[in-house]
């Protein structure tokens, strides 16, 4: 078995299932997001639950930063070995006549997605890990009340913010239209032939990200 | 019609080559390809030039022998032919046509667009085969009933030429649409079950051995193919393979 995943075919596999591990995280995430849309004080309470919960904060969280950098690293590597064993490059080649963009373009896609998570890191996650952990303020209060929702609307007032956040969204949804389907049939299973599966990979890889744009677009507007 | 053809030429596998263009006249809409390069290399021969060095054997798409990257396309702007079987009435006159040789480290060139396709070879001999006593008693092949449906999706893998298109097509020169349906073939059938584990876990190893490139699931490789092999024997290698690991 360990051999297994240092095969070209291991390597696919491990992508998939990283892959499988984050499309499933970005359910929970917009689950939660989506409250802030009705209710400030149920986006509250689930956000103080998920950054306070012992579970959650030392269980779930490492594991979705190795599913993170795992899959991005692993992307990278497999880039770098396939571009080495194309060796030399045509002069012409027509990939649209047999390929989409999305499935020719993934590391491009995951690179504004990496570039974005920078950016989400730096707006939430660490001013969270320092309000949390390093000032030691586990009360997830501000003058009197919780601080998710206004720290959530206070970020979004930067239209230059919105419109990073849009346009990663849109790549994010490029990279699923094709990362999809592709993780599955790495595990063996051929999505390209089962209409369902392929409908509903679309249908994820729209709605998704759809609603994180929603969520971007709603909290700027409405403040 | 009169077509400009840039075409790669390299002197050996140890030359650093470049695309040099051609013209052709007075070429039949009727003509193959290969015949239309036939042409060019007499129109070389006559001239005192080198004529172009390209692989061909049958001329009827079915031994797997002739190559070419034509205009970005494995056997060229056609679906389900080889380049053998690509006729110039693809193509308009006065158009300038690219061609090249398959590209990928695994397959280097030995000459112009000739180019080595050994490690194909050296994969199907990891385990591409079934190990059956043929001394004279051999059992009746009739004699095993297999469904109809694994008999014709064995059949559909068989139908690999082993040219090398997905290879070529793959932006990752991966090559396990080949490999896929090398191992899909035996996988589908009762006399294939036997070496099955060490057949998908040899060739896999070769495969990856000789420096072909790892799978993103494009489907470039199923458009391009000249024989319609299907991406889901690459889904059945994954599967036969994560099952000999496990087991």
């Amino acid at each position: 078995m360990s051999g297994f995943f240092k095969s070209s075919i291991g390597r696919k596999v491990a992508m998939a299932l990283s892959a499988f591990f984050l499309m499933f995280f970005l359910i929970i995430h917009l689950a939660v997001n989506i409250t802030s849309l009705f209710s400030e004080d149920v986006f509250n309470e689930l956000s103080h639950f998920m950054g306070t919960n012992p579970l959650v904060q030392f269980a779930l969280q490492p594991v979705l930063i190795f599913g993170v950098v795992f899959h991005f690293l692993m992307g990278f590597v497999l880039e770098l070995r396939n571009k080495k064993a194309k060796g030399v490059p045509y002069v012409k080649n027509n990939g649209a006549a047999n390929s989409t963009w999305m499935s020719r373009n993934m590391i491009y896609s995951g690179l504004v997605i990496l570039a974005f998570l920078v950016l989400h890191f730096i707006d939430f996650w660490f001013p969270e890990i320092n309000t949390k952990y390093i000032q030691g303020d586990m009360t997830g209060m501000h003058d009197g009340g919780f601080r998710y929702f206004h720290e959530l609307q206070h970020k979004f007032l930067s239209p230059i913010r919105v419109g990073a956040y849009v346009v990663a969204f849109i790549l994010l949804a490029l990279h699923l239209l094709h990362g999809f389907t592709s993780a599955f049939q790495s595990v063996g299973i051929t999505a390209g032939r089962k209409k369902a599966l392929q409908t509903f990979g679309k249908i994820y890889s729209i709605v998704i990200p759809l609603g994180f744009i929603i969520i971007a677009l709603f909290h700027h507007f409405n403040h | 019609m009169n077509l400009t053809l840039k075409i790669w030429r390299q002197k050996d596998s140890n030359a650093k080559g470049q695309m040099v263009d051609y013209k052709v006249t007075d070429i039949s809409e009727h003509m193959s390809f290969l015949e239309m390069m036939d042409v060019l290399n007499e129109q070389l021969i006559n001239t005192g030039e080198e004529p172009v060095a390209f692989d061909h054997d049958c001329r009827e798409g079915i031994c797997g022998m002739c190559s070419m990257y034509i205009n970005g396309e494995a056997h060229g702007p056609d679906r389900g032919v080889t380049t053998c079987q690509l006729h110039m009435r693809m193509f308009k006159d006065g158009d300038t046509i690219t061609i090249e040789p398959f590209r990928a480290a695994a397959f280097p060139v030995i000459k112009d667009l000739v180019v080595d396709r050994m490690a194909f070879e050296r994969i199907q001999q990891a385990g591409g085969y079934i190990s059956v006593n043929t001394s004279g008693n051999t059992q009746d092949a009739n004699s095993i009933p297999i469904s109809k449906h694994a008999a014709d999706e064995a059949m559909d893998a068989a139908t690999c030429i082993g040219c090398g298109a997905c290879v070529a097509t793959c932006k990752n020169s991966s090559a396990m649409l080949f490999v896929g349906a090398k191992v899909s073939q035996y996988a589908l059938l009762p006399q294939g079950q036997v070496e099955a584990a060490d057949r998908v876990k040899n060739m896999v190893a070769q495969m990856d051995l000789e420096g072909f490139g790892n799978c993103t699931n494009t489907g470039a490789c199923e458009i391009e193919c000249p024989k319609g092999i299907s991406l889901d024997n690459i889904a059945r290698m994954n599967r036969e393979l994560i099952k000999a690991d496990i087991s």
